[in-house]
């Protein structure tokens, strides 16, 4: 294994050996600054271990902050390469495993850790909750997640990185094909992670339907835990599709059978089949809590309930069930024949139908609302027109015949980013801006922001329009260069262009979060966008118990109606005397968890099955350890509330 | 359990917060078992695609031995039904007779996942590894996927055997219990499909 890489790294390409080497660097920088700051202990004990929510959710934060940086750089490498015809910045080799890498990242190491983000950190407060139901379970998701991205980026510095795409389809994927270990990072990093999403949707559901606070029925909790709860639901019936498509590849690759061979009668089409019924629905996973989030920031912003609760709701979960039925839309090229193809390209279609309810309610919530434009606001108003785009060309790509001309074509890539940029990111954005003062008790600075805001979109359009054409002049996906007869330098520089320009506006979000950890505005209220749901009726940041007392919740937009019932008079009856409140401990078992699951990890990529067998026995007596130990959590007394309470 | 100093917890508060964490534990199992369910019948879509492409080599009827498969079925279906009288006196509250019945579960597993090594190496030796062919790579991973999933519940089973024997039976171990069961069955209902779909109609012309 050893040879393995040393070989690989003599024969990298420079800008891999580079990398490798500022890898390194910054590692050794990292440890040195812990230990010269001596915050080992820190970061052990208030980090590492910890199963507090909030605090889980600002890891995953940082963590999807510093994947999209990667991603961003992945992006702009292929955007430079394929700025002029007949470029030599890339062979096709490390081409190859840009845009395999990329497409891995933003999916599963962005979006996914992004909305996980968003969901821990406001779904207890929002249903007036302690913690979520498992606490313990939460840690270990994360850690799970955090190390399957930790493998997943070792493999550009240790053997070499995925070459066969995002969605990684045999018989391209299988060792005949791709012999080294790039796929078998795929396999495993995407399958640690994706056990701890399993976990989590599972910790969520029972979270939201077990956990609300007294008073508060289905019907009045609010709209972003409605999606995160439509999310969750999806990601328990998708992601064992993608445990046994990677769990098959991994075994043709690792074992030697025959599931998606060319040979021994495998059939590569199974495997896309089961890839796209994870996958599908896996873009639902991750829109369906943006829309949460919109709803949550156009109501606020607008100062008005939002429009047609109901029926937010009604399309939510049609569209979580409707997700299962489009899978076959992204391959109707298959030859699955006019009756199968018909079928899912009506279902297709058919998203669009809940999704357009939501966009008019938005619309009629804004209607006659007093707006307010501040950054959560800016991203939502943007999110809309954005969507409906992709949304319109996702329809014409779901139109049968008309997807035989589009696809793997550059139409497609532009559509999916727009949907899933506009859609996702926008919505994450708007969503990280909202939630931000009560993640850190400070706002961000909303002039930098609206640089980033601009730079951004304009970048954005500036880089995908373009693409749209592109398709229909007969560009195809994953092309490394390009001769210039064929017409397609000009458009392809003005989309790099867009890419540098998107660039820069990330650019602009790290400066804006840098310099308001410093100068940013305090919130000291714990409401600074006079909000309507109940975290913004606590302080910011919360106490890690959340509420001292559970409050009674009578109405939709709680915190809403109990500020009017403040303002007329009204008082709120007067409050039970506090008790004591039970919270868990914290554990570093679900750290050394994700350890163990990264070394089987490691092991299996390089099939060193003594390395394997000795982490999968550490994960087994990891699950041993916690059955049999009897941790019970803590009470916390009520004079240290009130002691908490009042500072 | 930390002190607490100011007012002091009830032992009504504390039977009300246990009861209401094994609720939720309960649920989360439930949900997870669905999320399993949907694993099998990825594999069991896999299987039926592909229980036709043997390759030239050994088909479902040269390879399946009725005697054996029944067997098979006929332990798995009867430690369910030791399972259930387990948790039966659970409820009863008689720990002695859950703990035979617990014990006889486990050893009907073992024997369940013994015929099933015995079944997996003799097809080996005969030539039908899960190499030789698709139909193989998709029978032995249903089938081993299956047998896993049971070896995990014996060692579950154990570890919840010694829970009981340390902390008796309260909210926690009874619900730890309670799942294990509801594992266990579920696994018996899988294994019923997997005896339908894979040796049933494996061995019918």
């Amino acid at each position: 294994m050893i040879n393995q890489i040393v070989e690989y790294l003599r024969n990298a390409d420079p800008l891999i050996q580079m990398s490798a080497v500022a890898a390194v660097l910054t590692l050794l920088g990292i440890i040195f600054a812990l230990t010269y700051f001596k915050k080992w202990g820190w970061l052990w004990r208030e980090w590492i271990t910890t199963v507090d929510h909030k605090k889980i959710g600002i890891m995953y934060l940082i963590c999807a902050l510093l994947m999209l940086f990667r991603g961003g750089v992945d992006a702009l490498l292929m955007r430079t390469q394929l700025a002029f015809p007949n470029m030599n910045f890339l062979d096709s080799q490390h081409y190859n495993e840009i845009f395999s890498t990329h497409g891995t990242i933003m999916i599963l190491f962005v979006a996914m850790p992004l909305i996980f983000a968003m969901m821990n950190i406001a779904v207890p407060l929002q249903i007036g909750a302690r913690d979520v139901a498992f606490p313990f379970l939460n840690a270990v998701s994360f850690w799970l997640f955090f190390f399957g991205a930790l493998l997943f980026n070792l493999s550009f510095i240790l053997g070499g990185s995925p070459d066969a795409g995002w969605v990684s389809y045999p018989p391209l994927a299988e060792l005949s094909h791709s012999p080294g270990p790039g796929i078998n990072y795929y396999v495993l990093s995407l399958q640690i992670s994706g056990i701890g999403s399993i976990a989590t949707g599972i910790n969520f559901i029972v979270t939201i339907l077990k956990m609300r606070a007294p008073g508060m029925t289905l019907m009045k909790m609010p709209l972003f835990c409605w999606s995160v709860l439509a999310s969750c639901i999806v990601i328990i019936f998708a992601f064992p599709a993608l445990t046994v498509a990677l769990a098959l590849l991994g075994m043709d690759r690792i074992f030697g059978t025959h599931f998606f061979t060319m040979l021994h009668g495998g059939n590569p089409m199974m495997y896309v089949n089961l890839f796209w019924v994870w996958g599908h629905p896996e873009v639902y996973i991750a829109i369906l809590p943006v829309y949460g989030i919109l709803s949550e920031v156009v109501s606020t912003f607008s100062r008005k309930r939002i429009f047609g609760y109901k029926s937010m709701v009604a399309s939510l979960m049609l569209i979580s069930v409707i997700s299962y039925f489009v899978w076959v839309h992204h391959f109707f090229t298959m030859g699955a024949g006019p009756g199968v193809n018909s079928f899912f390209a009506v279902a297709s279609m058919a998203v669009g139908i809940p999704t357009g309810v939501k966009v008019f309610n938005w619309l009629f919530t804004m209607f006659r609302g007093r707006i307010r434009l501040t950054l959560p606001m800016l991203w939502s108003l943007t999110f809309i027109p954005c969507f409906a785009v992709g949304g319109a060309t996702g329809i014409m790509l779901a139109s049968a015949p008309a997807d035989y001309q589009f696809h793997n074509s550059y139409f497609v890539i532009a559509h999916f980013h727009q949907t899933l940029i506009g859609g996702a990111v926008f919505g994450l954005l708007a969503g990280m801006y909202y939630w931000w003062p009560k993640m850190f008790g400070f706002k961000l600075n909303e002039t930098l922001g609206k640089w980033a805001f601009w730079f951004f979109n304009i970048g954005f359009y500036v880089c995908f329009m373009p693409q749209y054409a592109l398709g229909f002049m007969g560009m195809t996906r994953r092309v490394y260069t390009y001769p210039a007869e064929t017409g397609w330098g000009t458009l392809n520089f003005v989309s790099t262009i867009g890419a540098y320009l998107m660039g820069i506006g990330f650019l602009f979000i790290v400066v804006q979060i840098l310099y308001s950890i410093r100068y940013g505005e305090r919130d000291t209220t714990g409401d600074p966008w006079d909000g309507r749901t109940l975290e913004w009726s606590l302080p910011s940041p919360v106490p890690h118990y959340n509420f001292a007392q559970i409050p009674t919740v009578n109405e939709r937009d709680a915190w809403w109606e109990m500020k009017q019932q403040r303002k007329e008079g009204i008082l709120p009856p007067t409050k039970e005397p506090l008790k004591p409140i039970h919270m868990p401990n914290n554990s570093s078992l679900p750290f050394f968890m994700g350890l163990a699951f990264f070394v089987a990890g490691f092991g299996l990529v390089f099939n060193q099955f003594i390395i394997a067998t000795v982490g999968l026995i550490g994960v087994v007596v990891c699950m041993l350890w916690r059955s049999l130990e009897k941790d019970t959590g803590h009470w916390i007394s009520v004079d240290e509330i009130k002691q908490m309470e009042a500072s | 359990m930390a002190e607490v100093t100011g007012s002091p917890i009830s032992n009504q508060q504390l039977f009300e917060h246990g009861m209401e964490e094994e609720e939720k534990h309960i649920l989360g199992f439930w949900i997870f078992l669905a999320s399993d369910l949907v694993l099998f019948a990825c594999l069991f879509a896999t299987y039926l695609l592909l229980r036709t492409h043997t390759d030239g080599g050994p088909t479902e009827a040269q390879l399946f031995d009725i005697p054996m498969f029944t067997l098979e079925t006929f332990i798995l279906l009867t430690s369910s039904f030791t399972c259930g009288l387990a948790v039966r006196e659970m409820r009863n509250g008689h720990l002695g007779r859950l703990m035979g019945w617990l014990a006889v579960t486990i050893l009907l597993g073992l024997a369940f996942v013994g015929i099933e090594v015995y079944e997996f190496i003799t097809y080996s030796l005969e030539g039908a590894t899960m190499q030789r062919s698709a139909f193989l790579s998709g029978f032995f991973t249903l089938v081993g996927t299956h047998g896993l999933h049971v070896s995990l519940g014996i060692v579950w089973m154990v570890s919840v055997g010694i829970q009981l024997i340390r902390d008796r039976i309260q909210p926690t171990t009874a619900r730890k219990l309670f799942n294990a069961g509801l594992y266990w069955h579920f696994l018996d209902v899988v294994w019923v499909m997997i005896f339908t779909v894979v040796y049933l109609m494996g061995v019918m012309k």
